[in-house]
């Protein structure tokens, strides 16, 4: 397996360990008064479950098992999987900071991080595409 | 990999970029303040495109293309069940996200019946394609 497939794949269990335990904390009236935060937490929970866990699961065995393409040179390649790991999961990790903040004090200044968090996660995606779009042809 | 597995795939990752981006799009709204009217209309889409367009179609792709082939011909069979799955998820994918968006009460309810019967017809197929090792041809010819 690929030295990238296996940060995608790890991160991506990190990722849904993370998001199960915040959905048993979500669930825990005790935990809820004594974290505010937890209440509003929902989004991080299930963008934690579909984008870090499920898509990047998706992302890692799809750049280890698809075909190799000719038309893209593996240098290239590799850099866009490597583009797309950095920019989704940071993506993610800052929406993850910044969301529930923004959600309990909608004025804060942290607020302005939300659409650069959003960017990111988007170019994580693009750069994946670009990767694996010559990959998946008929034979 | 075979051409509808093609399609499959590729559809789905229109909807991974598109879904990204209409939720970029609703993340980054969320610091403006007319936001709710705008949220609300782009959320039912984007849950779409991401939960049931990009997962679905890129499962229906990779399951096409990798399952074992048919023990009597060694082919995988089924291209026009496959091809019709493909129409049908994707019709119930853009209904039911636009549907629900717009507020038209039909159109949710059409799209889920198209999604039900993509699932259906592409059950049928894959159903006979799902066994043991050793039980027919193909396994190895898969890839």
């Amino acid at each position: 397996m690929p030295p990238l497939s296996r940060w995608f794949i790890k991160t991506a269990l990190v990722c849904f360990v993370t998001a199960l335990a915040l959905g048993a904390a979500m669930q825990s009236r005790y935990l809820r008064t004594a974290l505010p935060m937890l209440s509003v937490i929902w989004p991080t929970y299930i963008h934690l479950l579909m984008v870090g866990w499920l898509t990047g699961l998706i992302f890692g065995v799809a750049y280890w098992l698809f075909p190799r393409s000719d038309r893209l040179h593996p240098a290239l390649s590799a850099r866009l999987g490597w583009a797309a790991y950095g920019l989704m999961n940071t993506g993610l990790l800052l929406r993850g900071a910044t969301e529930p903040v923004t959600a309990l004090d909608p004025t804060t200044p942290v607020r302005w991080l939300l659409p650069l968090a959003a960017l990111l996660q988007l170019g994580g995606a693009c750069a994946f595409v670009a990767m694996i779009w010559p990959r998946v042809r008929a034979r | 990999m075979p051409r509808l597995s093609v399609w499959l795939i590729r559809t789905a990752l229109v909807y991974l970029v598109v879904g990204f981006g209409l939720g970029a799009v609703m993340l980054a709204y969320k610091v403006t303040p007319f936001t709710p009217v705008l949220i609300a209309r782009l959320r039912p889409l984007h849950v779409e495109l991401l939960t049931l367009g990009w997962t679905m179609n890129l499962a229906l792709g990779v399951a096409y293309w990798i399952l074992p082939r048919r023990a009597s011909d060694g082919e995988r069979g089924g291209e026009t069940a496959i091809a019709l799955a493909w129409v049908l998820l994707n019709l119930g994918v853009l209904g039911v996200g636009f549907g629900q968006g717009s507020g038209a009460p039909e159109a949710p309810l059409i799209g889920r019946l198209a999604e039900a019967v993509a699932a259906g017809t592409f059950a049928v197929h894959a159903w006979s394609r799902v066994k043991p090792f050793g039980s027919g041809t193909g396994e190895r010819r898969s890839r």
